[in-house]
């Protein structure tokens, strides 16, 4: 009974928490630039009034267009399952594995980068193009700055990655310090955001992840910015559970949970801030500059890796 | 970036500050709670923008650009600006409507999903302004698609903007109430 | 059931089938459509037999030897199935079965152009010429099998013979198989001359007496004869030529099995038949691998030729295939056997998984081609609406081979990955790090094929159409269809069994000679969780597809429970107020550039652009721009031409002593004879 609560609060809190944190780096930023800015909960406005709205579809999509929002969120909510969000004794040996959530999140990113390509329009391409070029230079970085992890606690499987790394021995914080360094590069890549992609921006030079979804509108526009929310908040949430699991409930317990949910929430808000900190201090790269920082954190991935085998 | 970040928090002063001097600020706010507040009511509190620019002089844009700046700061009021038609509620146009931006003007309009309202802004936009009856334009929106509403002014005040935009969204309001 | 299929005769039946299938298709040749019917039918039937007779072969204990005595002495014609043989001939079966149902339909467009008897006659061959070559047991009898295979395979290649560049593409095929051949024959002579047998068995029982050098000597000609069969960097030069020359259901039986055979006797011989393994060989072999992947996917990604497109991730494949293959071989160096047995289950799984991908994507290309009449990508777009079925097949296949999960390359390459990780844990620090390299371009690979097939799928089926040529294309005939729906239902279930799969080869990888017991690496428990190593990882095929499935619904639930009311409208695309035309799309090479250009190191593409002014004195209005980007063949360049700018020059000198004059070749043939006398004492 207690598994069947505790994993519909593991399964639903990433979605309905997810506009929220786009809502609140929205709002620092706008602090950053001396305006007031809107409500932390703008987001969720959004999203309510775009699936109250009509759809205009283009008649050159085929039932790709129609048919990626379902599988780009599909995908995020097959990944929310499977990694650590408060409790790390969920133990979820299935669909929980390091290269199993990338692969899942890929589907995402074939499927929005073939929705770009499907109606014919300039933006998309070009943003389908980008995507893949960020995307398959990021998947690197990202699957061994985990695999430092899985390595240094003996484990692939992302619940037990931060049920055992609370208890490291102090040799090998060098080695995750600099996989996480690799691992929020990789972060900032496949999540679109500073300074790879400027998810505010108007302009064809600077889009990738907006170029892509100018197609959409109505439902299916707010599926995939929902979705997208949701790949925000689950790259936040594998940097502070696996990176930093302090104060994740490793035992049933009301009292446990409580505090690990809100120790969780704790960490996201400053994820968050730092998130926001980063894109009000630097400017985005040009996308040529892009592959110098993916392979940047690559290698520093690999001399974590170095570092501990 | 630490630097940037130390000016901004130390010196808040060479910005128009809110609260203490400036009583346009409060007017503003004002005109913005209400609008929010219909915002609320008509759009479930969201209502995305797509600015058209059918051949203006650009003076518009210049004070729509100020609308999102920090003083003006539409987005706490729930409005912002979009990228494409398609994600738009409002189709907010400019200028006279040249020939070369008729089609485009078109096409924009049907590719914004309902429901959908069209604003004409500026008196340019409105009737062809000071180019009314040069052969190169269509003398308004209104000639080439339907206009819901006008924002009158050559061009208007960024502040003028927003309390058309409540007089707007109140004559929508009225208007679905009645239905 | 299955033992009763398991007996010479019907071994026998199979060969026989695909050759009164290659007979009845020369005696019909005035005919189309019998020689078709002919050609295809038997090979359909033979296919059948074969996949029955395989998985009995599998399930069974005893390993199947045949024997038929020749006249000719040390030949005699040995077939030895055990049940990595049988694996293969599983394979082999399996696709032929599909490529042949869908040739039925398929060849139909040569009627009247070229001989379907030719045709029916060589494909059969080619079928039966890879059963023998993975059931042969001596090495006189499966140089002849090879042979046959490679010849055959030459036939079908040069089959379209009025378009010059298909007579080019097989010769240089002719001529790289023979240099691999020649290289095969050298290896295999090495070990004859230390064992004395032509036997694999024989040999197999004296392997002791080999010594280490000839060892090391037969590793790398072997890898080398071999590898230019299975197209590993930089001896690949052939494949990306070769495979879009033949007819598309043959290119899916050459990238899809053919290949393999090479992969398959590397198995054979640094498995099966050696022991004792040096712990260079198997990095030797996960560098090879690494190289292949990393580059075959950067040129697949490049390439703007579907079909060339397709080769080129065939290579990138066999890297990875050599990825487990090299991890495996390390593993055994060190007698880490049940790592060994992980690292070639992954192998073996991803033998299996990329056949069956890489033959449909083929089958889809054949049939996009059938109807448009080119190769090139840049001139489709759009055909999803012309042919929904075959973009379905074609989609379903670029989802296997970017190892999406739940299709079946997902999990063969996860298990490659854990043969990695293994590796990677366990080594000493030289070899550690070769580990870490080869999971850094895996990873690298992979993510560069999802670029690749986005751009294959995308730019060749979504968006408008770019030319005319799609717009007369119609969907497909039956045949076709039906055999590309099989191997694309065949990519999700065996994506869904894969744990059942695992156990299969489990056993396979048993009862290879040079493993005895072990613990188990990988464990596949009640509900289809496969886990690696007391549970360093674990995973459950059916268990993400339905996670997937419920995702989707959910996301489909949302939407009918919130937005019910709202309306679709069709609209146009957003395109700014200008008109898009077919050239305001993505283009193939505009899909690929970015990676081209960070990739330029490697890639080396050259740039060329030219501008015409309608008015050379005012050069404000251009008439026309042109702007060429191309992939310059780096091997030719540097490799091949210098080897033949070498040979050549020696061809000169050797020639010198052909003076023409009688008395200088009296001297020769006076001089040989008293160096041979020499010898002699």
């Amino acid at each position: 009974m207690e598994n069947i609560i505790l994993w519909t609060i593991q399964i639903l809190l990433l979605p309905a928490l997810s506009p929220l944190c786009v809502g609140i780096i929205r709002k620092i930023k706008a602090r950053f630039q001396n305006r007031q800015g809107a409500s932390v909960f703008q987001p969720y406005n959004d999203l309510w009034k775009l699936f109250h709205k009509d759809e205009v579809i283009s008649a050159d999509a085929s039932w790709i267009f129609r048919f990626a929002p379902f599988a780009i969120f599909g995908a995020t909510m097959a990944v929310s399952a499977g990694i650590p969000i408060f409790a790390s004794f969920l133990s979820n040996n299935f669909t929980s594995d390091i290269l199993v959530v990338i692969y899942i999140l890929a589907i995402g990113t074939f499927f929005l980068a073939l929705a770009g390509l499907d109606v014919g329009g300039a933006f998309g391409g070009f943003g389908a193009s980008r995507e893949m070029t960020v995307s398959s230079l990021a998947e690197g970085g990202l699957l061994f700055s985990l695999l430092v992890l899985s390595i240094v606690s003996g484990t692939t499987n992302l619940f037990s990655i931060s049920g055992t790394i609370d208890s490291l021995p102090l040799a090998s914080l060098l080695p995750v310090g600099l996989a996480f360094l690799g691992f929020f590069i990789a972060m900032l890549a496949e999540t679109a955001r500073f300074p790879f992609d400027n998810p505010s921006t108007h302009l064809e030079l600077t889009m990738i992840h907006e170029a892509m979804i100018i197609e959409y509108s109505g439902k299916r526009l707010a599926l995939i910015e929902w979705a997208s929310a949701n790949k925000l908040l689950i790259f936040i949430t594998l940097g502070s559970s696996l990176f930093f699991p302090m104060g994740i409930a490793h035992s049933i317990g009301l009292i446990a949970i409580a505090a690990a949910i809100l120790i969780f929430l704790l960490k996201v808000l400053v994820f968050c801030i730092v998130i926001a900190i980063i894109e009000s201090g630097i400017a985005k790269l040009r996308l040529f500059r892009l592959p110098d920082l993916l392979l940047f954190s690559f290698i520093l991935s690999i001399i974590a890796i170095g570092l501990i085998i | 970036m630490f630097r940037l970040f130390y000016k901004i928090f130390t010196t808040p002063k060479t910005v128009i500050n809110a609260d203490d001097l400036n009583c346009d600020q409060a007017e503003v706010s004002a005109v913005g709670a209400k609008i929010q507040e219909k915002v609320k009511k008509l759009f479930r509190g969201s209502l995305a923008i797509r600015m058209v620019d059918a051949g203006s002089t650009n003076a518009a844009e210049q004070e729509l650009v100020a609308l999102s700046n920090a003083f003006y700061d539409a987005e706490r009021f729930g409005i912002h600006f979009v990228a494409s038609p398609k994600h738009a509620d409002m189709l907010l146009v400019t200028g006279p409507v040249t020939r070369n931006m008729k089609n485009a003007l078109i096409k924009a309009y049907e590719a914004t999903p309902d429901p959908k309202i069209v604003v004409a802004l500026g008196d340019d936009a409105i009737d062809g302004g000071i180019f009314k009856g040069s052969y190169a334009i269509y003398d308004g929106v209104k000639n080439v698609i339907p206009v819901d509403y006008e924002i009158s002014g050559d061009p208007p005040s960024p502040k003028t903007i927003l309390c058309h935009l409540l007089k707007i969204l109140g004559a929508i309001d009225a208007k679905q109430t009645k239905v | 059931m299955l033992e009763a299929i398991l007996t010479q005769t019907t071994f026998f039946a199979i060969l026989a089938l695909f050759a009164l299938g290659a007979i009845a298709a020369l005696i019909f040749r005035k005919d189309d459509r019998l020689a078709n019917l002919a050609g295809s039918s038997f090979a359909i039937l033979g296919s059948l037999l074969g996949i029955a007779y395989s998985i009995a072969a599998i399930n069974s204990e005893v390993v199947i030897f045949y024997e038929i005595k020749s006249s000719f002495p040390l030949l005699s014609f040995n077939f030895n199935i055990d049940k990595l043989s049988a694996f293969f001939i599983f394979i082999i079966s399996l696709i032929s079965l599909f490529c042949s149902i869908y040739g039925t339909g398929y060849i139909k467009h040569f009627y009247g152009k070229y001989s379907l008897g030719s045709l029916g006659f060589f494909y059969n061959f080619f079928i039966a010429g890879m059963l023998l070559v993975v059931s042969s047991a001596n090495i006189l009898f499966f140089l002849i099998a090879w042979e046959i295979m490679s010849l055959a395979s030459y036939f079908l290649v040069t089959y379209e013979r009025d378009k010059q560049e298909n007579i080019k593409a097989g010769s240089l095929y002719f001529i790289m198989t023979h240099i691999g051949t020649a290289f095969i024959i050298l290896a295999l002579l090495l070990l004859y001359k230390f064992t004395g047998s032509f036997d694999f068995l024989a040999i197999k029982e004296s392997i002791g007496s080999v010594p280490v050098f000839a060892k090391d000597m037969i590793f790398i000609l072997a890898l080398i004869g071999f590898g230019t069969k299975a197209g590993i960097i930089p001896m690949h030069i052939w494949l990306p030529a070769a495979h879009p020359a033949a007819p598309s259901h043959v290119s899916a039986l050459m990238s899809g099995v053919m290949i393999k055979t090479g992969i398959y006797m590397m198995i054979r011989i640094f498995f099966d038949i050696f022991t004792d393994v040096p712990l260079w060989w198997g990095a030797v072999i996960l560098i090879v691998g690494s190289a292949s992947a990393l580059l075959g996917v950067l040129y697949a990604m490049a390439e703007n030729d579907l079909k060339k497109l397709l080769a080129y991730s065939s290579i990138e494949n066999i890297g990875i295939i050599l990825l487990g293959l090299g991890s495996a071989l390390s593993f055994a160096a060190l007698e880490m056997k049940s790592f060994v047995a992980l690292a070639l289950i992954a192998s073996l799984f991803h033998i299996l998984n990329h056949s069956v991908f890489k033959s449909l994507l083929f089958l889809g290309a054949g049939s996009v081609i059938s109807k448009t009449h080119t190769r090139n990508i840049e001139e489709y777009g759009g055909l999803i609406k012309y042919m929904p079925h075959t973009a379905l097949f074609f989609l379903a296949g670029s989802m296997a081979i970017s190892a999406l999960p739940p299709f079946n390359g997902f999990f063969s390459e996860w298990l490659t990955f854990q043969a990695l990780f293994e590796g990677m844990k366990s080594m000493d620090s030289a070899y550690q790090w070769i580990f870490v390299f080869s999971a850094g371009a895996l990873v690298l690979t992979s993510g560069l094929a999802l670029a690749t097939f986005v751009k294959a799928f995308g730019v060749s089926f979504l968006a408008r159409p770019r030319s005319d040529a799609v717009k007369y294309a119609k969907e497909s005939s039956f045949s076709l269809r039906l055999g590309m729906a099989a191997l694309a239902a065949l990519c999700l279930i065996f994506g869904l069994s894969s744990g059942f799969l695992t156990e299969i080869f489990n056993k396979i990888v048993r009862s290879i000679n040079s493993f005895g017991d072990y613990d188990p690496a990988l464990v596949v428990s009640q509900n289809h969780l496969i886990s690696v190593n007391g549970g360093f990882s674990s995973i459950s095929a059916p268990t993400i597809f339905a996670a997937l499935i419920l995702a989707g619904i959910a996301a489909f639930a949302i939407i009918r429970f919130i937005s019910k009311e709202q309306k679709v409208k069709i609209g146009a695309t957003w395109d700014c107020g200008t008109n898009l035309g077919p050239r305001m799309e993505i283009t193939s090479t505009g899909f690929s550039r970015t990676l081209i250009m960070i990739f330029k190191g490697i890639l080396k593409p050259s740039k060329q652009a030219g501008i015409e002014y309608r008015d050379a004195n005012m050069r404000y209005f251009p008439k026309s721009r042109t702007y060429v980007l191309e992939i310059s063949d780096v091997y030719k360049k540097y490799f091949y031409k210098p080897i033949h700018n070498f040979v050549l020059k020696i061809s000169e000198r050797v020639k010198k002593i052909q003076s023409g004059n009688v008395n200088a070749y009296v001297l020769y043939i006076f001089m040989a004879l008293i160096l041979l006398l020499f010898f002699a004492v």
